[in-house]
């Protein structure tokens, strides 16, 4: 019954799903593409001009380093930071709710993380939790406008997005260090190994693979981000990024053909990320 | 000193690790919360922690600032909006996906594999790539503005997550009770709703819960395909418009965020198992 080639069938179930990806996923990035090398309104051929500009404005070139330095900072920070947090909480009792409440930031939307951080960056010392505590601890310090000051913003928008992802890091190398056998763990503490050399000497090797999987994600989002510079500074005080940038050619200052440009870049970015995602996929795959 | 208390002491600086970043992480929330119940003059001069000085002196406390923003500033028609585009927009790419992923699970056809692969590679497309086709195609048609765009639009970015989750869920299924299901004269129609779905319905709550707050969260794609028109936006892009435009309503943002954050959080504390399950499963979404 189940090797009966369907006929039609398959085609009735599949069909709804097909023609929306066709239409929503397909059709544009191929449209896209094509966009790119059109001017403004999408009517004569440009050329590489939209690519000049996506390679070569200033903002542009503005958003290239921000995106960098999110990769840097909060790729580094989040991956170490969400694996520490997990080795840390599985020796305790409390367990469950240290995780949930540094998990809980990845249920909020990134424009309540947006207000929730305004909040503590706020100038005015006294109503500022950050400016509060600096103050206070060092006497004579002036408060700093953490969102308006182009030293900062960048920084400081970056803190905020490694507030949000570590739980996601933890809550997932959690559940990988769970799977790592007991009895390795015992054998290495009978031998008398210290927590800091079974850390690096079992806990990483074992659960390499989910560290791969958790940067490789973190780094596709991150290439892509947008709501949180969109909400706290709307990219101004040099914290642009590739995303708001597009946002902006878009539905701004309406010019397809380098809104488009400028998806294709976004994409050629994410194209090296996506091929190790991929082989990993097929790894997995191979593994069923 | 016994071996015990040695072995106890040795684990306090472990304890305050775990504490102090579990406080760092809950703090800002709380402020928010905290403010969110505060007079306008209080949240606009003192910060939050100082009503945590006088917490039963209940002259501190109010909820005018939920009724400000409710009424005047409209988040009461943002919140029926975010419903409104957010249980379509969940339900729908659901049910499609489910009806795909059986057939690639248990029917035989020609390029089911390949077929199969595309869906999947299709995960990581950055949604950016597709606005400009599609806004323009809206456009044309004009259904910019509409909840109808946004909900076929989250319908299609939603399906190639739930197409890969149900049908590696269904395919997980034990192969005889389908086929004496269909031995017995069942047809294909009937073992999808009588046997696939309901066996499935912890992995279909999982995907439910990623959805619906992927959607409920979602800034861009509202942004992109609705626009700034108050009548339809949701509460992320009227909390967004706030953001950068109160001055003079400042303190007005903490009840806003609030507002913003209740649904999702609601879902977190009840449903934790399922969400993190979720969310674990969303590991291979980019």
């Amino acid at each position: 019954m189940l090797e009966r080639r369907g006929g039609l069938r398959p085609w009735l179930y599949t069909g709804p799903a097909l023609l929306m990806l066709a239409f929503f996923l397909v059709y544009p990035s191929l449209a896209t593409l094509r966009l790119s090398f059109l001017d403004r309104t999408s009517d004569a051929f440009v050329g590489l001009e939209n690519y000049r500009f996506a390679f070569s404005s200033p903002p542009m070139l503005e958003s290239f380093k921000n995106n960098l330095l999110w990769l840097i900072f909060f790729t580094t920070i989040t991956v170490s930071g969400g694996l520490v947090i997990a080795v840390l909480v599985d020796k305790v009792k409390y367990e469950s709710i240290a995780k949930a409440l540094i998990f809980l930031p990845q249920a909020i939307s990134f424009v309540g993380a947006g207000v929730i951080w305004r909040f503590v960056y706020e100038f005015r010392p006294r109503v500022g939790l950050l400016n509060t505590v600096l103050t206070a601890l060092f006497p004579g310090m002036q408060p700093i406008g953490w969102l308006v000051n182009s030293r900062f913003a960048t920084y400081a928008l970056i803190v905020v997005g490694i507030w949000m992802w570590t739980g996601y890091a933890m809550i997932i190398f959690s559940a990988a260090i769970k799977g790592i056998p007991q009895e390795i763990e015992e054998a290495a503490r009978v031998d008398g190994a210290s927590a800091w050399r079974m850390f690096w000497q079992i806990t990483v090797p074992m659960i390499s693979t989910t560290i791969a999987v958790v940067t490789t994600t973190l780094i596709i989002s991150v290439l892509k981000v947008f709501d949180l510079v969109y909400v706290m500074t709307a990219g101004q005080y040099s914290t642009n990024v590739i995303a708001n940038q597009m946002y902006y050619e878009l539905y701004i200052n309406r010019h397809n053909g380098r809104a488009a440009a400028i998806a294709i870049v976004l994409v050629i970015a994410i194209i090296p990320v996506m091929i190790l995602n991929i082989r990993r996929f097929q790894e997995q795959e191979a593994r069923r | 000193m016994t071996k015990r208390q040695t072995r106890a002491l040795s684990k306090v600086p472990l304890h305050i690790a775990v504490i102090v970043a579990s406080l760092l992480w809950l703090v800002p929330s709380a402020g928010v919360i905290v403010s969110a119940f505060r007079s306008p003059q209080a949240i606009r001069s003192t910060g939050w922690w100082t009503a945590l000085a006088t917490p039963f002196d209940m002259t501190v406390w109010t909820l005018s600032n939920f009724e400000t923003v409710l009424d005047t500033l409209e988040l009461g028609r943002a919140l029926r909006n975010s419903f409104f585009i957010t249980i379509p927009a969940t339900i729908l790419p659901i049910f499609i996906a489910a009806f795909a992923a059986y057939a690639f699970a248990w029917m035989r056809f020609a390029g089911r594999r390949a077929i199969f692969s595309i869906v999947v590679g299709l995960l990581i497309v950055p949604l950016q790539l597709t606005f400009v086709p599609i806004y323009s195609v809206y456009n044309r048609i004009g259904i910019t503005g509409t909840f109808i765009g946004l909900w076929l639009a989250h319908t299609g970015y939603g399906l190639p997550f739930a197409v890969y989750l149900l049908r590696n869920f269904f395919g997980s299924l034990p192969k005889d009770i389908f086929e004496s299901a269909f031995l017995d004269g069942a047809s294909y129609w009937t073992a999808f709703w009588r046997l696939a779905l309901p066996l499935s319905v912890p992995s279909l709550a999982s995907l439910a819960i990623f959805q619906f707050l992927w959607v409920w969260n979602d800034l861009l794609v509202a942004l992109i395909y609705l626009g700034g028109t108050p009548q339809v936006a949701p509460l992320t892009v009227r909390v967004a418009n706030l953001v950068n435009s109160l001055g003079a309503n400042w303190h007005l943002l903490p009840a806003a965020a609030v507002i913003a954050m209740a649904v999702p959080l609601l879902v977190f504390f009840a449903l934790q198992r399922y969400f993190v399950r979720g969310i674990l499963a969303g590991s291979v979404k980019a």
